[in-house]
């Protein structure tokens, strides 16, 4: 049995992800990561393409992203949609807590 | 194995039409979707509901599950008439958009396992590729993100075997849990993924934290919260009352005239990282009980000497 200890990368706002890495981890081709980053869900930094870097934090979103498509079955622009209302959805939470 | 009512979890009557199941469904799945609902159950509900839609949008395989009849309960104990599905043919089309591996074995028991391992991608002979990355969820304490920790955790990896049937390969490995990491946060393991094909390399592993309900704290983001007890008279006075953190214990000083649900925030105390999270502390005050002639004494002693009224705001 494997018992060397493996240390990841925790993926926040400071790693990087490539347009590549972020392709196969959602199993999904690069048109598919350029819909998103065209309807701005995602925001790489970068030039072209293949300069794009994208936050760590863009594959949880991606997979959000990917999840909404797929079982709700609406379009990337209703997932953009959604996920900025998510979005304020959850820092209108966070407010209320420390408030409460 | 218990039986499923798929139309009683679609809530739609045994004669819907078509139509009205695909509206109940897209109904349930925004209402149950784990990305969008805050119910403890949705993941399970979501899962069913998909399981139920899978079947009933099917027009071969709503007939199918028709005859097996009306009288079957929820829950009843369930095992498929033997040739039950001869007669139907199944053309395979397929899970659209579930996950086929979270279908119940009710489902596996009617509609079969093979299901399962009809996903893309099976054929892979002749070339070179990299391994698909794989995913997992795991749980891991308040504190371990606190300080750091090492966790032995197994995970059940699918893999495609020599006769292309997919099989599921224990996966055990030894992990660092970074500081610092939060709820909902990805770790990356390199090569951790599924084998690569002809000699590529191996796909990497995403490791989701989760953290185990605490007894305690509640984590938001880098943030804990934290119900305090204090004594009326704490409150009241105002005292250093001793305060659990992830990091030991500290003493916290309770203002004079504190009122309860008031939160008190104790900066940088909270998941260590740039910036590191708060700590946010709720006094509760707690009144103790009047169980003894004392304690009744003693009540009986502010009632009589303080004049207090607590309704004052309600004008009563």
């Amino acid at each position: 049995m494997n018992t060397k200890v493996l240390s990841g990368i925790v993926l926040d706002e400071e790693t990087v992800l490539s347009l590549g890495d972020l392709c196969n981890a959602c199993s999904r081709h690069a048109e598919w990561v350029v819909e998103l980053v065209d309807e701005g869900i995602l925001q790489p930094v970068g030039r072209n393409q293949d300069q794009w870097r994208f936050p760590g934090t863009s594959l949880q979103r991606a997979h959000t992203a990917m999840r909404l498509q797929q079982d709700l079955e609406i379009n990337l622009a209703g997932v953009a949609l959604a996920l900025d209302l998510m979005d304020e959805i959850e820092s209108l939470r966070a407010l209320v807590c420390r408030l409460e | 194995m218990d039986f499923k009512d798929y139309y009683t979890i679609m809530g739609v009557e045994r004669d819907a039409t078509q139509d009205e199941i695909k509206r109940a469904y897209r109904k349930l799945a925004r209402k149950y979707h784990p990305d969008v609902s805050k119910e403890s159950d949705a993941e399970t509900r979501f899962k069913e509901v998909g399981e139920a839609y899978e079947v009933l949008k099917d027009p071969e395989k709503r007939a199918a599950y028709d005859q097996l009849g009306a009288n079957w309960k929820a829950g009843q104990d369930f095992n498929p008439p033997p040739d039950w599905d001869a007669g139907f043919e199944f053309s395979g089309g397929g899970y659209t958009g579930g996950d086929a591996s979270a279908y119940s074995d009710f489902f596996e028991s009617l509609f079969g396992r093979e299901f399962r391992s009809a996903r893309p991608g099976g054929e892979r002979h002749g070339f070179q590729a990299r391994g698909e990355d794989h995913h997992a969820k795991i749980l891991v304490e308040i504190e371990d993100a606190f300080r750091g920790a090492e966790r032995r955790i197994t995970l059940q990896a699918p893999e495609v075997d020599a006769s292309g049937h997919v099989v599921t390969r224990k996966h055990t490995l030894n992990v660092k849990i970074p500081k610092g990491v939060r709820q909902g946060q990805k770790i990356r393991l390199s090569g951790q993924g599924a084998p690569g094909f002809g000699g590529g390399p191996a796909g990497d592993l995403y490791l989701e934290i989760e953290f185990e309900p605490h007894s305690i704290y509640r984590a938001e983001g880098r943030d804990l919260y934290l119900d305090l007890p204090v004594a009326p008279w704490e409150a009241a006075l105002g005292a250093t009352v001793k305060t659990p953190t992830p990091g030991g214990l500290i003493d916290l000083k309770i203002p004079a005239g504190m009122s309860g649900g008031k939160k008190m925030r104790l900066k940088g105390r909270g998941i260590p990282g740039k910036p590191a999270g708060d700590i946010y502390v709720t006094p509760q005050i707690t009144v103790p009980k009047a169980t003894t002639d004392k304690a009744r004494e003693l009540y009986q002693k502010l009632e009589q000497e303080l004049a207090f009224n607590p309704r004052s705001k309600l004008g009563v």
